[in-house]
């Protein structure tokens, strides 16, 4: 037996430094110094370990959170910033005794919240007998009246629900904040426990904390059974605000996790009082939507207006009963925190209980005596916003006396705006910093899910860290360093397996109906963005060699032509008469590399490439997320070196990036209908930029001889044709070489053929006239290019070939437009 | 006094800029039944025919159609026709009413259904900020101790005097604040302005929406705001029940108004809501004709 869990031991040495003041709870060493029962195993674990090994392990930690894409959302000086997800390597240990109070406590509030929201949501019979102050509800911006006697889905309003509690120097937890609408976290939770479990599996193994496979299981089966119809096989949605949502990562994590598709607004539509999801095989109705977009965003018809966020006419399809929504629309209502000094009476009422869990003090100043009371106690308390969770929290404590006045005269005009709370100074709990423990604050969020029957709290959790002892806004941020939660099992509980969060990959599509045409859409673009992308890279890396190598008599006359050649081709302009060619074209591809507002300029192309992949992004793999956010900082001009010289260097860089992006497309991404569009995008693209490459070639009088070279340097064709032709570059040859050379995977039968290949994989269900037409309009291609096989291009005039292309850039452009047309309906809803 | 029967067709056209996929509507259309105002036809028309239409009470116990239109178009009509007798308002004795401050002490206590109904528009809508300022404004006329009616009839007075009847002042998206700097607007700014004024005394007041006569009868003028849908406002009178005030025309609506449907403000009871799928703007025609027939027996 290790001395350390005798009940005298002192703490060890490793959290020796990690110990809090007594002004506060410390979770981990009793008042008495000695490290608390039920945190024993893990500090044993942990300290056989020791600290070099602890802090590889806490690399480790960082590294798979990387590989796991795992981030938050969140903006900083008003730009979006995909913030790296934090996970402390200690976790936080609740002992099962403690656990059961906590989970009894829960499920009451669980029970008295969802019947609070039935009769405020219908007859309002606490508000007519006085439990509930009128002005709580009518004042209140979080009282949607739309949804006022909409169905909610069986078995009530409240489906997930989390709460944030706050353990106080006396050990006694609080409820600081009530979460009854959508709640964010059960998906990092999981994501924690996932890598926690990777990183520290001796600690596991010892301490063997609870596990959430059940409850995971549970909410498949639970969401399915709310089905309006159609429980065999119900379609259930994942409704989110979009990827800049900051827990856009938990959306795409658990939609993958549970097998429902994610889907935005814009992918749903409500025809008839039914919801449907918009597919590559048309409509498909939806029977559950799962949504994380909050209450005033779900319907601009008859919500907020100005949304673009939800569906119009949701609310209406929730009054027919056909959708379920989860939670109800309208359940927001109770987040606020003017409600929590309510609720132990609401407790003695509706369920003739005592409130076992309790809030935080709190004072809500729409009442006479209240205001008084906050108005006495002025300095001791926290005043935050009655009526939401965000929003600042003012102290009058930290503030001068000519704040405080202005604070009062706020308070006093708008009385029910305001709560008062009592400030619960945080407990401690170790956290592991680099080589020591340090002892930091947190707060603990906990879900509660529905069953169908009973309220189940989720073994485990997740801690927030803080900087400081107290909490700024009553809606904790995601961002920041969290912990895992371990739930000790009791004595008399069944074992699970230790590590049974399933891994997931990439989402599936298994059939065309799985993916939104939006999404479709947008791989479609990625494709073509990238593959245009890569085309402005060769050509300006193409001119840039040409601009330092070039010192030869004679090659004022190239780089003429070549800058002809890119005018032409609507890169750049170079007037022709230019007094000195060299530097209007130098000036001219700079500026195509490094000019924010250059359509189609390389920082253009960025921004729509990530655009397009973010809307992806929980299609493509981590690695290949990867590699696509490589691409901005490498094509960043950094001050200091000569033009030419970085130019050269970024161009290569991101021939490199971009290839590997299509290597992890080529061998990385399973071939459903999402792939399918993302090469029929490139193909397009490419087929397109050769044929305009081609004939801007032709067209530069009297140059072609000059260009070819640039063009097989461009089409990245040198080496093949080299090996095909031992003679000097003749434009015959290059155009057999790039329009009819069916091993050459830049040319244009090349891109023919795939085309071909990807129209037959099309899903046709809905749309069979369509893609008939779309396949006739390939195979007409297709079969003109055989022809010019058997004649070749000897001795045809280049103005034939030059209007052959034309009808190559035409085509390409009709069959883009027809798939846009056939598969994307690409509509923006707007309010009137 | 007879009834008088009003027969109104309200027309909104949409002429799409781009084609329109789909679109969902809410209309708000329909004249309420009241004790003084009784429907005898009504039927809204919607061009082109919705896929679906259903109709529904709202919040406020105004009736709502919803339409779906599902085809391709890039123009709608929405047409509603309209038969409705209206009689007289009973308007009171100021004498008889209590005094303003009775009704916000009543607000603030009685929880009674009809009180605890009123509370409700006492507090600040999306459209009706609830701010010291309004108070302010309405403070000459609301003397301590006034009867309720006595002090609210001379508020209409007082924004019918001090505003001026402005359509190009301001725009559906103007704040009520700029409205009250600007002395200008249209009955729909008045009556905001003047829910505004009697919520920041703690009183309930709601907005109507509905209609006026067009051709008035010979010898009388023609009222202010009578060619398209009107706006006005309703105050809480304990006991007596809501009283309906046009501060656009400084008189208390009977024979020459007809109710839409009210709620806290116009975002509550716009007649034509609706939300598009396709691109592109819009231009906007509504048209308002009331006609007045026979008196009836």
């Amino acid at each position: 037996m290790n001395q350390s869990q005798s009940s005298t031991s002192p703490p060890s040495s490793l959290f020796g430094a990690g110990r809090s003041t007594s002004t506060v709870f410390d979770e981990f060493v009793s008042d008495k110094g000695q490290t608390r029962a039920h945190w024993r195993t893990l500090a044993e674990s942990l300290e056989r370990l020791g600290p070099h090994e602890l802090a590889a392990r806490s690399e480790n930690c960082r590294r798979i959170l990387r590989e796991h894409g795992v981030s938050c959302f969140t903006t900083q000086n008003g730009r979006g910033v995909d913030e790296p997800w934090r996970l402390d390597l200690f976790p936080l240990m609740i002992s099962s005794a403690e656990w059961r109070s906590l989970e009894a406590g829960l499920i009451q509030r669980a029970r008295l919240l969802n019947l609070v929201l039935h009769d405020l949501h219908g007859v309002q019979r606490l508000v007519r007998d006085g439990f509930i102050p009128a002005p709580l509800i009518y004042a209140n911006p979080g009282y949607h009246r739309a949804c006022q006697a909409a169905a909610a889905p069986t078995g009530g309003y409240l489906h997930t629900y989390a709460v944030d509690l706050a353990r106080s120097p006396d050990g006694k937890w609080w409820v600081m904040a009530d979460r009854t609408q959508t709640p964010p976290g059960v998906g990092f939770m999981l994501e924690n426990r996932t890598v926690i479990s990777r990183v520290l599996p001796e600690a596991i193994e010892a301490v063997r904390p609870r596990t959430f496979s059940e409850s995971v299981r549970l909410r498949r089966e639970t969401l399915r059974r709310l089905a309006p119809r159609n429980q065999e096989n119900p379609t259930i949605v994942l409704l989110t605000p979009g990827p800049r949502n900051e827990a856009y990562f938990e959306h795409a994590y658990l939609a993958r996790l549970l097998g429902f598709t994610l889907v935005e607004g814009e992918d749903l539509t409500v025809r008839d009082r039914r919801v449907f999801m918009k597919t590559l095989e048309g409509l498909r109705e939806v029977d559950v939507i799962l949504r994380r977009v909050a209450d005033a965003f779900c319907d601009p018809l008859e919500m907020r207006g100005d949304s673009l966020l939800g569906v119009p006419g949701l609310v209406e399809a929730t009054r027919a009963g056909r959708v379920s929504v989860i939670n109800a629309l309208g359940s927001s209502l109770l987040e606020s925190p003017a409600f929590l000094p309510f609720l132990p009476g609401l407790s003695r009422h509706l369920l003739g209980e005592e409130l076992q869990l309790p809030s935080v003090a709190t004072w809500w100043c729409g009442q006479g005596r209240e205001l008084t009371y906050v108005r006495e106690h002025f300095e001791k308390l926290v005043l935050r916003p009655a009526f939401t969770l965000s929003g600042h929290a003012y102290r009058p404590a930290e503030m001068s006396t000519v704040e405080r006045a202005a604070l009062l005269e706020m308070i006093s005009s708008r009385a029910h705006e305001f709560v008062g709370q009592e400030e619960v100074r945080l407990s401690h709990s170790p956290v592991w910093a680099d080589h020591h423990a340090e002892s930091r604050p947190f707060v603990m969020r906990l879900f509660v899910l529905f069953d169908g029957v009973n309220y189940q709290v989720m073994p485990g959790g997740i801690a927030r860290v803080l900087r400081e002892p107290k909490l700024g806004s009553a809606a904790v941020p995601l961002s920041g360093l969290c912990k895992d939660v371990w739930v000790l099992p009791d004595a008399d509980h069944v074992d699970e397996p230790a590590t049974s969060v399933p891994s997931i990959a990439p989402a599936l599509e298994r059939t065309a109906s799985d993916l939104p045409s939006r999404t479709a859409d947008n791989f479609f673009w990625l494709g073509r963005y990238a593959e245009r992308l890569e085309n402005v890279v060769r050509t300006a890396r193409c001119a840039v060699g040409r601009l330092s190598d070039d010192t030869a008599a004679g090659s004022l006359e190239r780089i003429r032509a070549l800058g002809q050649m890119l005018t032409r081709l609507d890169m750049l302009q170079v007037a022709d008469k230019a007094p000195s060619p060299r530097e209007a074209l130098q000036e001219e591809v700079l500026a195509l590399l490094h000019t924010d507002d250059r359509n189609f300029g390389v920082r253009d192309l960025l921004s729509r490439i990530h655009f397009a992949a973010f809307s992806v992004r929980y299609r493509l793999s981590a690695d290949t997320w990867r590699i696509l956010n490589r691409l901005e900082p490498d094509a960043r001009p950094r001050p200091g070196r000569l033009p030419l010289v970085f130019a050269s260097s970024m161009l290569n860089t991101l021939v490199l990036d971009l290839a590997a992006f299509s290597g992890m497309e080529m061998e990385n991404m399973t071939r459903g209908h999402g792939w399918v569009f993302l090469d029929l995008g490139r193909r397009i693209e490419r087929a397109t930029n050769l044929a305009q490459l081609l004939r801007a070639v032709l067209e530069v009088g009297g140059q072609t001889g000059r260009l070819l070279e640039p063009a097989l340097e461009i089409s990245d064709s040198v080496m093949t044709y080299r090996r095909r032709y031992f003679a000097e570059a003749s434009v015959s040859g290059m155009l057999e070489l790039l329009l009819l050379e069916p091993s050459n995977p830049r040319s244009l039968v090349f891109q023919i053929t795939r085309i071909e290949e990807h129209t037959r994989d099309l899903p046709s269900g809905a749309h069979r006239d369509g893609v008939a037409a779309l396949r006739r309009r390939v195979e007409r291609l297709a079969s003109e290019l055989q022809s010019l096989e058997s004649t070749g291009f000897e001795g045809i005039p280049s103005a034939e070939s030059a209007d052959f292309l034309e009808r190559v850039i035409i085509e390409m452009g009709g069959i883009s437009e027809l798939l846009t047309q056939v598969f994307f309906s690409h509509v923006t809803p707007q309010v009137n | 006094m007879k009834a008088q029967l009003f027969e109104i067709t309200h027309t909104t056209t949409y002429e799409y800029h781009a084609p329109v996929t789909v679109s969902h509507h809410l209309m708000r259309l329909t004249p309420r039944s009241l004790s003084r105002q009784r429907r005898l036809d009504h039927v809204i028309e919607v061009e082109p025919t919705p896929a679906a239409t259903t109709r529904r009470t709202d919040y406020f116990g105004n009736d709502v159609t919803f339409a779906t239109i599902e085809r391709t178009h890039r123009r709608l009509s929405v047409i509603s026709r309209s038969q409705v007798a209206v009689s007289p308002a009973f308007i009171p004795d100021t004498g008889e009413t209590p005094s303003w401050e009775t009704v916000r002490g009543l607000c603030r206590v009685d929880r009674t259904a009809s009180v605890l109904e009123a509370t409700e528009f006492t507090f600040a809508s999306p459209l009706v900020p609830v701010e010291p300022v309004f108070a302010e404004f309405a403070a000459s006329a609301f003397e301590p101790g006034r009867p309720i009616l006595e002090a609210v009839t001379d508020l209409t007075a007082h924004i019918h005097r001090e505003f001026r009847f402005d359509p190009t002042a301001t725009t559906v998206s103007t704040p009520l604040a700029q409205v009250l700097e600007k002395r200008r607007g249209v009955c729909q700014d008045f009556a905001h302005l003047q829910i505004a004024c009697l919520r920041a005394l703690g009183l309930p007041a709601r907005y109507v929406s509905g209609y006026l006569e067009t051709v008035p009868p010979p010898g009388q003028t023609k009222l202010v705001g009578s060619d398209a849908s009107h706006a006005w406002v309703s105050f809480f009178c304990p006991g007596l029940g809501w009283i309906d005030v046009d501060p656009t025309n400084n008189l208390f609506p009977s024979m020459q108004h007809i109710t839409l449907g009210w709620g806290r403000d116009y975002s509550d009871v716009s007649p034509v809501r609706g939300v598009i799928l396709g691109a592109g703007k819009h231009d906007l025609k509504v048209a308002v004709d009331v006609v007045s027939l026979e008196c009836e027996g």
